[in-house]
């Protein structure tokens, strides 16, 4: 193991170990810390400079009934899971058939439409931006959930398809010769032999898409432009707007929008390491 | 059988009507307090007058509400929106994206009597295109206890100005505040020092694209800022401020003086500040008789081309235009009813200064960022901004305005 | 018999030919997805660069004219400067990540949890983090503040001044990268193969020497992977920006992608074409680093099999 683990130092520095990790920790945090205790206390708190110090009051029911009240947030809350979930949905299924496509079968143009999927994957949003709000535009889809839930589904797509590709590709593919010897139908290979292998994929690429999904805040800003489809990540600037150097309230719109991501890393905390380490471990 | 029919009728009407019982779809740019406010009760006395009309309001951020109106015109259009008058409707207009209200202008007696003073900024091509609700004088606001304090009085002249400045800072406050992170609140002192020094018609070339920056009369403006720079310093870090973050410093008293609009007075007062405590002047004179000229943009609402229910939408424009509910609106926010007929309130002491000063104008000008292209503008601004930061810049600044109003003008 | 012999010939045109059918079934849909909303806009893209277009109005051709305009336009210098600061400096995520992932490569109690408290900045969105250090930046009220002026020293406006503005949004984008890195290294660190650090010691390789000649090499997937994802969130920023500074004071921590989007789409801006062509020299600057992922990805693709 590299570095030398602490258990062969001397007992000392173990235990200088120990205190200094929480330390750091808590350091690392601090921005998070401060913002939560923020939205925990009254305004005053901010205005008097006492940002440091222990809150002079709780305010936390007040100030995020305060957000509710005050503003669509809860709208715009609802809005980013009715674009977030369709479209890990719709992405992660269409990697698991082109991603089996591309790993299983020989053919001439595998490898180009699956670096096609992989550079695409890594294009600036810009090159895309004019067309697709044209076409969302002339599709009617312009400030509907349907229509970022179609672009992200589709941009989502390449880094599914590339991941997906990797992973059934590492599936040792003597099961899947055997079960075409024996006369199984292609398709039936797929939903009966290789879907219930690619689990820990799709369980991996739901909840990174997730992530990417709910803290998007380029493509809200260029399709959307009112409550009807903004998400919180974009609703969350109007706020900033709304409520000038309140402090407190945007603190806790920023701890709201926050959590979503946090809670899912925190469940599926093993799956997600394993998304975003693609590659790194194999 | 008569009596059949007639039922059959009048559910049959019914059923229309409710069919039709359009909703309106308004499209508002301040979630402000006041004027929302202002906003909500003006659609709720609408809709008491119009049972059968349901109105949905999207209110956006100012910021975000002219981003959004490119994209929603084209795409989603609500049956009416608010928008700016004088060249900041123009690309609208001539993309036809608003709807020619020029029918309503002639046959509402209200319009076509009460609203010539403002019609001129409502008209492009010889129509007109929308229906303004409110304007509002421009000038300096200023802490009237901290001048007491001090023993100042409101400046009439620049001199006194620079006067007042020295003292303030001798005595260690800062003499005016500003926020220019959106850039156009730094446009608002240019338009001023270039009204005062050059006038009106020299500011209506500049935005027009007549004359360049590099001129000597824009050089002399320049020359005006950075001696208010040096002698009336405004507050650090403006550069990160929106005009409302830039207001403690005012309440506090620790800024003394502020270039603003009249919709500011309401921030001033959610702030803490009461009416005792706030005087308004009009920018003092530089050029000893030059005609005094105001900025005074008026905020109006438009019907979009590709509104769904226009019928209801004229009824709107044509309800908010009545004098009664103009006044009322107006005094909520604190600004001035473009309708000659509407009372002012007179209980509002700056209303009733600011009325004085615009009716008594040699010229109203829009702003800055309305009266110049948007490109020009953007430029512009960005130059303002700058040179407020780093003044030794200046000959640099002005010479790469006249490259993009080379382009822009083209 | 013709009956019997036909239905094998079908039978065997499809066991013949499914093999080539079948793959196409199951790319159609991503294939058709992804051609309509990224493949082909980059095109389009390329040719509205070409245009005059204000969005509402006819478009008009103008040829060349934007990238003539663009390569005389100070703003598309300022920007650029800033991409290649961003890119530099960003870089720092991957030796900071891996510092702070062989900090934390310990099994003490407790350390399963630390590790994941430490990911948390990558997980929740850089316009929180945008929000979060505006508000830390802000000389009156903010951290910076009222540290500086504990010290007794007058807080410096860092989102207000063009010497440090940049620096400022990098700094705290690169809190969210590093903590992406880290997870990266932690996860290379666990694969690291415990003989040839062995090995290693019995040669008396020790600190440094150990991590240079030893793990580093076998951490190249890792780091290789984070070189990747911090040299596209680099060219990718916009939120951060678009939050904190808009690209202000006066343009000066304007970036190519906050260009484009203020050029092509904000109050002050709707010229399509000019927009587009600042894309397309932005997906051209990435185009040089995609080739170098695929051409690395590719000679490994040669490799397994």
């Amino acid at each position: 193991m590299f570095p030398t683990p602490i258990a062969q130092r001397s007992p000392s520095r173990q235990i200088a170990y120990k205190i200094f990790v929480p330390i750091a920790l808590f350091i690392w945090l601090l921005p998070l810390v401060l913002i939560f205790k923020t939205s925990i206390s009254p305004v005053s708190d901010i205005n008097n400079g006492n940002i440091f110090s222990w809150p002079s009051e709780f305010m936390l029911v007040e100030n995020y009934l305060a957000v509710f009240e005050r503003s669509p947030a809860f709208t715009y809350f609802l809005n980013s899971v009715k674009i977030t979930i369709p479209t890990v949905i719709i992405s992660v299924s269409l990697a698991c058939l082109a991603g089996y496509a591309l790993a299983i079968y020989k053919f001439r143009l595998a490898i180009p439409l699956f670096f096609l999927f992989v550079a695409g994957n890594f294009v600036p949003f810009q090159i895309l931006m004019v067309p697709v709000r044209e076409l969302s535009v002339s599709w009617g889809l312009y400030d509907t959930v349907t229509g970022l839930v179609l672009f992200h589904s589709a941009f989502q797509t390449g880094f599914c398809t590339l991941f997906m590709r990797n992973f059934i590709r590492a599936l040792p593919f003597d099961l899947i010769e055997s079960a075409r010897i024996e006369g199984v139908g292609e398709f039936k290979i797929f939903w009966y032999l290789v879907l219930p292998l690619v689990r820990p994929a799709i369980a991996a690429l739901s909840v990174l898409i997730f992530t990417f999904v709910w803290n998007d805040f380029f493509w809200a800003t260029v399709l959307t432009q009112g409550e009807a489809s903004k998400p919180i990540t974009a609703g969350i600037r109007a706020l900033n707007g709304q409520f000038v150097q309140q402090w407190h309230l945007i603190s806790a719109a920023s701890i709201l929008t926050a959590v979503p991501p946090v809670a899912m890393f925190f469940a599926m905390q093993k799956h997600f390491i394993a998304g975003l380490t693609l590659g790194a471990v194999k | 059988m008569i009596k059949r029919s007639i039922i059959a009728l009048i559910t049959s009407a019914a059923f229309v009507s409710t069919a039709f019982a359009g909703t309106l779809v308004i499209n508002f740019d301040d979630p402000n307090p006041a004027p929302k406010a202002g906003f909500e009760a003006a659609v709720a006395a609408f809709e008491a007058a119009n049972p059968d009309i349901n109105v949905t309001v999207n209110i956006n951020d100012r910021e975000a509400h002219k981003t959004a109106i490119r994209n929603f015109l084209s795409a989603n259009a609500p049956d009416i929106t608010s928008w700016y008058p004088g060249n900041r409707m123009g690309p609208f207009v001539d993309a036809g994206q608003f709807e020619d209200i020029s029918d309503l202008w002639a046959s509402d007696e209200n319009l076509s009597s009460n609203f010539e003073a403002i019609k001129p900024t409502m008209t492009r091509d010889g129509k007109q295109w929308g229906v303004p609700y409110t304007y509002y004088q421009w000038g300096v606001y200023y802490r009237a206890d901290v001048y007491a304090d001090n023993g100042l009085t409101e400046p009439a002249t620049w001199d006194e100005l620079l006067a007042n400045c020295d003292t303030l800072k001798a005595n260690g406050i800062t003499p005016f505040t500003i926020g220019t992170k959106y850039l156009w609140t730094a446009a608002g002192v240019f338009d001023y020092l270039n009204l005062r020094t050059n006038g009106y018609d020299v500011h209506n070339a500049l935005t027009a694209g007549e004359i360049k920056y590099t001129d000597d009369r824009i050089k002399a403006t320049f020359a005006n800022w950075e001696t208010m720079l040096e002698r009336c310093s405004f507050i650090d870090n403006h550069a990160t401020m929106s005009w409302q973050e830039a207001i403690p410093p005012f309440a506090s008293g620790d800024a003394a003086m502020y270039v603003m609009g009249n919709f500011a007075v309401a921030a001033f007062k959610d702030a803490g500040l009461t009416d005792d405590q706030i005087g308004y002047f009009p920018f003092p004179e530089i050029t000893p008789g030059m005609p005094r000229a105001e900025e005074a943009p008026a905020d109006a609402f438009f019907i979009p081309s590709g509104a769904k229910n226009k019928e209801d939408a004229r009824k709107f424009l044509s309800f908010i235009a009545r004098p009664e509910i103009q006044a009322a609106w107006n005094k909520t926010i604190g600004q001035l009813p473009p309708n000659s007929k509407s009372a002012i309130n007179t209980d509002d002491k700056f209303i009733v200064e600011g009325f004085a000063t615009v009716s008594t104008a040699a010229g109203l000008a829009q702003f800055y960022d309305r009266d110049a292209p948007a490109e020009m503008a953007k430029g512009g601004m960005e130059g303002f901004q700058e040179f407020m930061i780093k003044p030794e810049r200046l000959e640099d600044i002005l010479k790469r305005l006249d490259k993009i109003q080379d382009r822009v003008y083209k | 018999m013709a009956d019997n012999f036909d239905t094998r010939s079908n039978r065997s045109w499809y066991s013949r030919n499914r093999q080539k059918i079948a793959p196409w079934i199951f790319l159609a849909p991503a294939l058709i997805f992804f051609t309509v909303y990224v493949v082909a806009p980059i095109f389009q893209s390329l040719w509205i660069s070409l245009y005059e277009w204000n969005g509402i109005s006819e478009a008009k051709w103008v040829g060349l004219d934007n990238y003539v305009e663009l390569f005389d336009d100070r703003r598309f210098y300022i920007s650029l400067e800033n991409n290649i600061i961003w890119l530099v400096l960003y870089m720092l995520a991957v030796p900071a990540g891996l510092f702070v992932a062989l900090f934390l490569n310990q099994t003490i109690m407790g350390m399963r949890f630390y590790k994941s408290l430490f990911f948390f900045p990558f997980v929740i969105s850089q316009v929180v983090v945008g929000l979060i250090f505006s508000w830390f930046y802000n000389p009156s009220f903010g951290a910076v503040g009222i540290i500086w002026e504990y010290f007794g020293a007058v807080p410096p406006s860092i989102l207000g001044d063009e010497r440090f503005v940049t620096y400022g949004i990098i700094f705290a984008g690169l809190w969210p990268q590093v903590a992406y890195c880290m997870i990266l290294y932690l996860t290379g660190l666990n694969n690291v193969s415990q003989d040839q650090v062995e090995a290693g010691r019995l040669d008396g390789a020790k600190g440094w020497k150990m991590l240079r000649y030893v793990v580093l090499p076998q951490l190249w997937p890792a780091t290789f992977l984070a070189i990747i994802v911090t040299v596209i969130g680099a060219l990718r920023s916009f939120d951060m920006i678009a939050i904190m500074t808009q690209g202000g004071p006066y343009g000066t921590s304007n970036v190519l992608s906050y260009f484009m989007y203020e050029t092509a789409l904000s109050e002050y801006g709707f010229r399509m074409g000019y927009g587009s062509a600042i894309a397309v020299m932005l997906f051209v600057i990435m185009l040089f680093f995609i080739s170098y992922f695929l051409w690395v990805m590719y000679k490994d693709e040669k490799g397994e099999r």
